[in-house]
């Protein structure tokens, strides 16, 4: 295990090397400077200050460079913030972003869950149908939509929660709430379709043939066995969520990474770019291995042949 | 005999978007203790739905017992709540199923799969229902029990995990265990030893078998008496001998007749020509008689009752009624009939010296 494991990090790093070379090539060809917007600095200034930051050298000395930062683990400074750290800045906004994205994807998978398991328990019936229909309002109604609605009506009208900013847990609701409704709909639906299958299967016969009741074949025969799908689709999206997500930032003013990304991109901060992206990918990478690493927990079939001896 | 189970004029049937599949129409036949009833018949004759009809695990809906009485020990099951049923499953009735490869839980510990039914019905603790798990896995021949019973189904072979799960029946003393083709899905040398292994566990707990199989030569080896079935109904009864010696319906025949032998090799293997009919609409009369080179005018009409050919046999075929022609089974169902016979006098010659 402790084998396999030093591999997957070994071949992680080399994925990362991969990434990070791509985008910084990537991005290389992207047009303009970080000057290119400030109108109130002369050409022979702004010739000094690329000078300074090693932007006039050749693209393949940038990258070298860059590279044996990486390595020493220096992310670089910002263009935008004067001599703030790359890490330091990524640090101080990624909070926020996984904080909401864990507390949506964990609501969102239990709620999910539950609602697939109810739909595949009574097969065709109103409970069925009412999930369902929870499933396709999650899955097809944006999620700035859902902000709108529950900035309206919960906050404003009922006053329940605050409207927007970040601060107290109360803060964190109504985003909460707002983004879980996707991986609501995607573990309902995962979870519906799945266990209808397993329902379906000869081990349960032969777990009813026993006298197990319909608790038991649902929760000790059912579930186990329909968790695989929902953990493959769950993984990416977990990523998606905890990275941080533009609009929903934007909507209730949350301090969060995402709106970070977006405005480095448009500004030509090269080193936040780099920085967020690699962050990105390693926590993508991550996820990834955490969830082989729950295949072989869910399924003993996945689990490491040299367990085996 | 003392009767264990007494089915009566069991109808099951499916509701589809097609139409009301009437997979079983109106089945009667007994059980009686320690004996072993062997149910034969093509696919789709109806009977698998009539044995999960027994235990109620049909699903419902679309499917559903239309009428009928399954009388087991003085209780209908038909009428039990399911709760009720919950507690005569795997204690009183249990069942081994067709395909070892998918009728285990692949992420649940053999050991805790055989022992889920002791816990339940002979609230027996953890440690004990596993020290059970352990004697049950040797006594179905798997060696090193102590360490398996903590390994999951893929770590065992197809014939390892058939004995599994012949444990998990097993597992209550039931008094009636239905197996629903548990040889069919394993290599012939595998067939033999879950067969034998079954034979002998009968013979030590006096359980009652009904056994599910279109394997003529496995009826032949493990049945007491013979229940062929057909598009849903009971055709012919009767016990082995008479169902092999001295079968009276054409069904029979051209079942008998299809059943490849070793002296076969060299003649054309019988067919019986055309297919089932279907269950949405069954025929008026016998639902036999399309495919039926016998078949008389009545037949097209109405359908047969069960003929009386001795106590323990009964046959439903207008042949049998008083004013029908004499028929005589074809040639071919003749000599083996006689080789039947032979082997039998073989066999019997041999126990003697």
């Amino acid at each position: 295990m402790a084998r396999y494991i030093t591999k997957r990090l070994i071949y992680m790093l080399l994925t990362l090397i991969i990434i990070a070379t791509f985008s910084f090539f990537l991005m290389k060809m992207l047009p303009g400077t970080p000057l290119t917007m400030e109108d109130k600095l002369s050409e022979a200034q702004k010739e000094i200050i690329l000078e300074k930051y090693g932007l006039n050298d050749p693209v393949p000395i940038q990258y070298l460079k860059y590279m044996g930062g990486l390595a020493v683990g220096d992310l670089g400074i910002s263009f935008q913030f004067d001599n703030r750290e790359v890490t330091d800045i990524i640090m101080d906004r990624i909070g926020p972003s996984m904080q909401l994205g864990a507390q949506a994807l964990i609501i969102g998978t239990i709620i999910g869950m539950l609602l697939g398991l109810v739909a595949a328990i009574y097969h065709n019936g109103f409970l069925d149908y009412s999930s369902t229909f929870v499933a396709v309002i999650g899955k097809s109604i944006p999620s700035f939509i859902f902000a709108g609605l529950l900035q309206y009506f919960i906050a404003l009208k009922l006053g329940w929660f605050p409207v927007a900013l970040w601060g107290t847990w109360q803060h964190t609701v109504l985003p909460t709430v707002a983004l879980a409704m996707f991986p609501i709909a995607i573990a309902a639906r995962f979870m519906r379709t799945e266990m209808l299958e397993v329902l379906g299967s000869d081990f349960i016969q032969t777990a009813r043939a026993k006298g197990v009741n319909k608790f038991g074949v649902v929760f000790k025969h059912g579930v186990r066995n329909a968790l695989i799908p929902l953990v493959t689709v769950m993984g990416p999206l977990a990523v998606a969520l905890m990275t941080g997500t533009l609009v929903i930032e934007k909507i209730f003013a949350v301090p969060g990474i995402g709106e970070q990304f977006v405005t480095s991109i448009t500004t030509n901060d090269f080193p936040i770019i780099m920085g967020t992206t690699l962050f990105f990918s390693f926590f993508f990478i991550f996820i990834i291995l955490v969830i082989d690493l729950l295949y072989g927990l869910i399924d003993p079939r996945i689990r490491l042949a040299e367990g085996e001896k | 005999m003392e009767k264990l189970l007494q089915v009566n004029n069991l109808s099951v049937s499916f509701d589809t978007y097609g139409g009301e599949v009437q997979a079983v129409r109106g089945v009667s036949f007994d059980v009686h203790k320690g004996e072993t009833l062997a149910i034969v018949g093509e696919s789709g004759s109806g009977k698998s739905v009539t044995t999960k009809a027994l235990m109620r695990l049909i699903p419902q809906p679309p499917g559903r017992i239309k009428e009928g009485e399954i009388l087991f020990e003085d209780k209908d099951l038909a009428k039990l709540s399911e709760k009720q049923m919950e507690k005569i499953r795997g204690k009183d009735i249990s069942m081994i199923f067709q395909d070892p490869m998918t009728s285990l839980n692949p992420t649940m510990k053999i050991g805790n799969q055989i022992m889920e039914g002791l816990i339940k019905h002979q609230k027996m603790g953890r440690a004990q229902a596993k020290k059970r798990a352990i004697e049950l896995m040797e006594l179905v021949g798997l060696p090193d029990a102590a360490n398996r019973v903590d390994q999951y189904p893929h770590q065992f072979s197809g014939g390892q995990r058939q004995r599994v799960v012949v444990a998990i029946a097993l597992a209550c003393n039931p008094k009636l265990l239905i197996a629903d083709e548990p040889t069919t899905a394993l290599d012939v040398t595998i067939q033999a030893q879950i067969l034998e292994l079954m034979k002998d566990i009968q013979k030590k707990t006096d359980s009652s078998i009904i056994f599910i199989t279109h394997d003529l030569g496995v009826v032949a080896n493990v049945a007491d008496r013979v229940a062929v079935m057909y598009a849903g109904k009971i055709v012919e009864i009767g016990t082995v001998d008479e169902i092999f010696y001295n079968p009276k319906h054409p069904y029979t025949w051209g079942l008998l007749g299809s059943m490849p032998s070793l002296d076969s090799a060299d003649e054309d293997l019988y067919a019986i020509p055309g297919t089932p009919p279907d269950l949405i609409a069954p025929p008026k009369g016998d639902a036999f008689a399309a495919r039926n080179d016998y078949a008389m005018k009545i037949d097209f009409e109405q359908q047969p009752p069960m003929f009386k050919v001795s106590d323990t046999h009964y046959a439903a075929t207008w042949l049998l009624h008083e004013h029908a022609p004499d028929v005589e089974p074809p040639a071919t169902i003749q000599r083996r009939m006689q080789g039947f016979a032979q082997e039998a006098e073989l066999k019997t010659k041999g126990d003697r010296s």
